[in-house]
């Protein structure tokens, strides 16, 4: 338990900037480092002073490339390891997050998203990173990512990413919002929080297979010449040893282990809100800080006498497909409303199979949308079903 | 139905408005026990251009942190009042700096003109702190938030040895609200 | 007489090299220079990026991590960062660290890290098939500068003392016992260190320029190299041409990790180690 979060259990004013530096440092995070890039740059800002004063290590890095394959470097030398960026960075950063996920290095990326595509809007949000974050990087992979709707909610997830990265050995992708980043609200930080360590060596130095293909999916780590481990790390396809191999079956094995271990576990990982869903004939999927617009949009709906629900995933990756489909089936109509053109609506759509219409709604002109868009959505969605409001 | 009061503080970047905004939200949050966000949206600059702090207050849940129905806004630069203005409620209140503001937009709203920038330099010899005279005058005015409160937010906040030009300038502020109040 | 065989991973071999290759000149003269320093195959973290160089730690019994592309200096400062009692010998090459790696390496220069960088420098990219890289010299061929390369190159020793290394050395795989003892220098400097090391590429650049044969480029390097010192010695038309050879800085100055424990030790803190996985079975 870190002195951070032990000081965070009075009511405070935060930013989701600022919860996400105490929650990695609650988690346990050893090591920092990052390039500066609007609007994630308090993260740094604020571990720039925290990680000297608890004895861990903080650096600028040269350039979002760098940041990443430090983070890397660290986590395999034992440090729990975090970076954070946004649109232009996060898109630097694939490469190595390939990487992270082929070497199978737990470390955690945070994406305080904005308007994009390149440059974009420095200053305003967007959600146009979500499907960057699922597949950003190339070849197949599975990947975790987590978006919090609120700042308390902020501090949470920044800890479970890490938990999360240190149980399945990989990158964990942390999606936060302009909104989410620089609001300031009330917050009570946990007294304690749980925290997970990597599974270390089930071997002796000499046997300690760094690859193997254990049952849970997850391979032991061992920590770079800690206790007599010396192994090989590298993004070259490799066999259980950790070194390069052109056999198709060990290759076979090895992709498919990279996304079994994470998608044939997706119900310890998959975290969904449901709100006022049991009687809902109109549904709103929505995540980040438009979940917020949208818990406001439902609460009116209902007061018009529209049974509207919302369901909120914290987690975006694996998609939470069975929640949705298992909805899907019960109400009338699904809308998403998102910060995108439709990346999140088109999952949705997907995942329920025709059981239902899915509405999108995009919004991207660097506004966020509001809780009377949403509204409006949910009572055009409740007269094409036949269910008019009250007037 | 709780209660919801929105303030928007407006004007250029550099003139402390994030700051005073935040403090609104931290007298609310942590001294009055209320809900309480603070959310800005900025250009590039770090200093000109038009800024605006937002907060919402309330007894309640804050869902959607960005004001919609302002209650109150201050404009302390004619750009920021053009741009601002139109999310003011009608019967809402409107606080500007005199001195920078020439046009003002036809509403219906309740009008406070006051030189805060000249007010902040002439009597307590720091322009800087034009912001938390203003700061003053909104909380007598609008009794968002508690006055104790918001000087002990202000004072947790502000830089050290700074403590009592702050005070004396919230002090200043919140005689002038008293006045503007009267004068109504 | 070093035990070679201690340091490597038999099993891998044989070598991915070409023969005539230099790379293996300079694995052998590494774990010369690594053995007289008597450093434990624990503590050392051995870091490359991509092409034939960055194969070197495959082959080596230290903790390895061959990594993306250009790369390799940014993995190692992590790792350096978190673990400074670690050994970091970055071994990587002229298209990896002076093209796509240039801004890391002139960083961690600059920084002053105590990162020690093997830079194989064999004027090609040769994994790839021979396209031209920062290095290839004025009117030699690549298989993308078919009609001879017209880009001026890098100087290597000068970019790393120019931004700001503690140890710049360059030396060539025709001596090799010369190259040991700079390695042994480059690793036991505290700070960021620098060795050039000119080695032959007969498959992709001897067979394009002339010679191809391998003893024939190792004799050339040879017959180029001039010590640093004498270059004023040998005639103005040799010069332009000439590899001059030796240590060009070897200053003490503030090293990155000491001066990040040093502000640490300043706030009331000290480096935390990170913590060992537990769960695990330890060494028995």
């Amino acid at each position: 338990m870190s002195d951070t979060a032990a000081a965070g259990t009075r009511t405070q004013v935060l930013s989701g900037n600022e919860a996400c530096a105490l929650g990695a440092m609650a988690a346990g995070l050893t090591f920092y480092g990052g390039y500066p890039i609007t609007p994630s740059s308090e993260i740094a800002e604020d571990l720039s002073e925290l990680l000297p004063k608890a004895g861990g290590a903080f650096i600028q890095m040269e350039d979002e490339i760098a940041a990443m394959g430090a983070i890397i470097g660290a986590s395999l030398a034992g440090a729990k390891a975090m970076t954070a960026t946004s649109g232009p960075g996060f898109s630097l950063k694939q490469e190595n997050i390939g990487f992270a996920c082929m070497a199978e290095v737990p470390c955690v990326v945070v994406n305080v998203q904005r308007g994009g595509p390149s440059t974009g809007l420095p200053t305003m949000p967007a959600q146009g990173d979500v499907q960057q974050a699922r597949w950003g990087t190339h070849g197949d992979h599975a990947i975790i990512a987590l978006a919090p709707y609120s700042v308390a909610e902020t501090f949470d997830l920044t800890v479970r990413a890490f938990n999360l990265a240190e149980t399945f050995r990989t990158p964990v992708i942390l999606l936060l919002d302009e909104i989410i980043g620089h609001v300031n609200e009330k917050v009570r930080l946990p007294e304690k929080v749980e925290i997970v360590e990597r599974k270390g060596p089930d071997a002796p130095p000499g046997k300690y297979l760094p690859y193997r293909h254990t049952e849970d999916g997850v391979p032991p780590m061992a920590v770079y010449g800690r206790d007599g481990y010396r192994f090989h790390v590298t993004g070259l396809a490799h066999d259980q040893t950790g070194f390069p191999t052109n056999n198709p079956k060990e290759i076979d094995l090895l992709n498919r282990r990279l996304v079994w271990k994470i998608e044939r576990r997706r119900d310890e990982i998959v975290e969904v809100v449901r709100e006022r869903c049991d009687d809902a004939e109109i549904l709103v999927f929505a995540y980040g800080s438009v979940a917020r617009a949208a818990h406001q949009a439902i609460r009116e709906a209902r007061e018009a006498g529209i049974a509207a629900g919302l369901l909120r995933p914290r987690t975006l990756w694996p998609f939470p497909d069975r929640e949705v489909r298992e909805l899907a089936e019960r109400v009338r109509t699904i809308v998403v409303p998102e910060m995108n053109l439709g990346q999140m609506a088109h999952e949705v759509e997907w995942a329920a199979r025709g059981a239902c219409p899915v509405v999108p709604f995009g919004r991207v002109d660097g506004l966020p949308v509001s809780p009377a868009q949403i509204l409006h959505r949910i009572r055009e969605a409740a007269r094409a079903s036949g269910r008019e409001a009250r007037p | 139905m709780s209660f919801r009061y929105e303030i928007r503080l407006s004007g250029e970047g550099g003139q402390g408005l994030v700051l005073a905004g935040k403090i609104l939200a931290e007298a609310a949050a942590i001294y009055d026990d209320h809900n309480a966000t603070q959310s800005q949206s900025y250009g590039p600059e770090a200093r000109g251009g038009a800024s605006k702090s937002d907060v919402i207050i309330s007894d309640g849940e804050i869902d959607y942190p960005k004001a919609e129905h302002i209650d109150l806004l201050l404009a302390l630069t004619q750009e920021a009042l053009d741009k601002y203005v139109s999310d003011l409620q009608p019967g809402g209140t409107l606080v500007v700096d005199s001195d920078a503001v020439e046009r003002l937009p036809e509403g219906k709203w309740r009008v406070v003109r006051h030189p805060f920038v000249r007010t902040a330099r002439e009597q307590l010899g720091k322009a800087v702190v034009a912001n938390i005279v203003a700061l003053g005058l909104i909380v007598r005015l609008s009794r968002a938030v508690n006055e104790d409160s918001a000087e002990q937010a202000i004072l947790a906040r502000v830089p050290k040895g700074t403590e009592d030009l702050n005070r004396r300038a919230y002090r200043l502020g919140l005689d002038l609200g008293g006045e503007a109040a009267a004068a109504r | 007489m070093t035990d070679y065989d201690k340091y490597l991973r038999l099993d891998k071999f044989p070598l991915i090299w070409c023969p005539g290759c230099g790379d293996g000149i300079v694995l052998k003269a590494i774990l010369r220079a690594v053995d007289r320093i008597g450093l434990s195959q624990d503590e050392i973290c051995m870091v490359s990026g991509i092409g034939c160089s960055s194969r070197t730690p495959g082959y080596v019994d230290v903790n390895t991590l061959h990594t993306t592309h250009g790369r390799a200096i940014a993995f190692a400062t992590g790792v350096k960062m978190a673990r400074p009692d670690l050994t970091v010998i970055v071994v990587t090459g002229d298209g990896d660290a002076t093209a796509i790696g240039g801004n890391h390496f002139i960083h961690a220069a600059r920084r002053n890290i105590d990162i020690t960088v093997l830079l194989y420098n064999n004027w090609i990219y040769g994994m790839t098939g021979g396209q031209a890289s920062p290095t290839t010299p004025r009117g030699k061929r690549a298989s993308t500068a078919k009609f001879g390369s017209f880009e001026p190159n890098f100087d290597i020793v000068a970019l790393a003392a120019g931004a700001g290394a503690s140890f710049v050395a360059r030396e060539t795989v025709a001596k090799p016992l010369a190259l040991d003892k700079l390695i042994e220098r480059a690793i036991l400097k505290k700070g960021f260190s620098l060795v050039e090391v000119m080695t032959p590429c007969p498959t992709t650049y001897g067979r394009r320029n002339k010679p191809a044969d391998p003893l024939l480029m190792v004799q050339d390097l040879k017959d180029r190299s001039v010590p640093r010192g004498k270059v004023e010695d040998i005639p103005e038309l040799e010069r332009e041409s000439a590899i001059v050879t030796g240590v060009f800085v070897d200053v003490n100055k503030p090293e990155y990790t000491e001066q990040y424990a040093g502000l640490v030790e300043k706030l009331g803190g000290r480096r935390t180690a990170p913590a060992a996985p537990s769960g695990g079975s330890k060494t028995p």
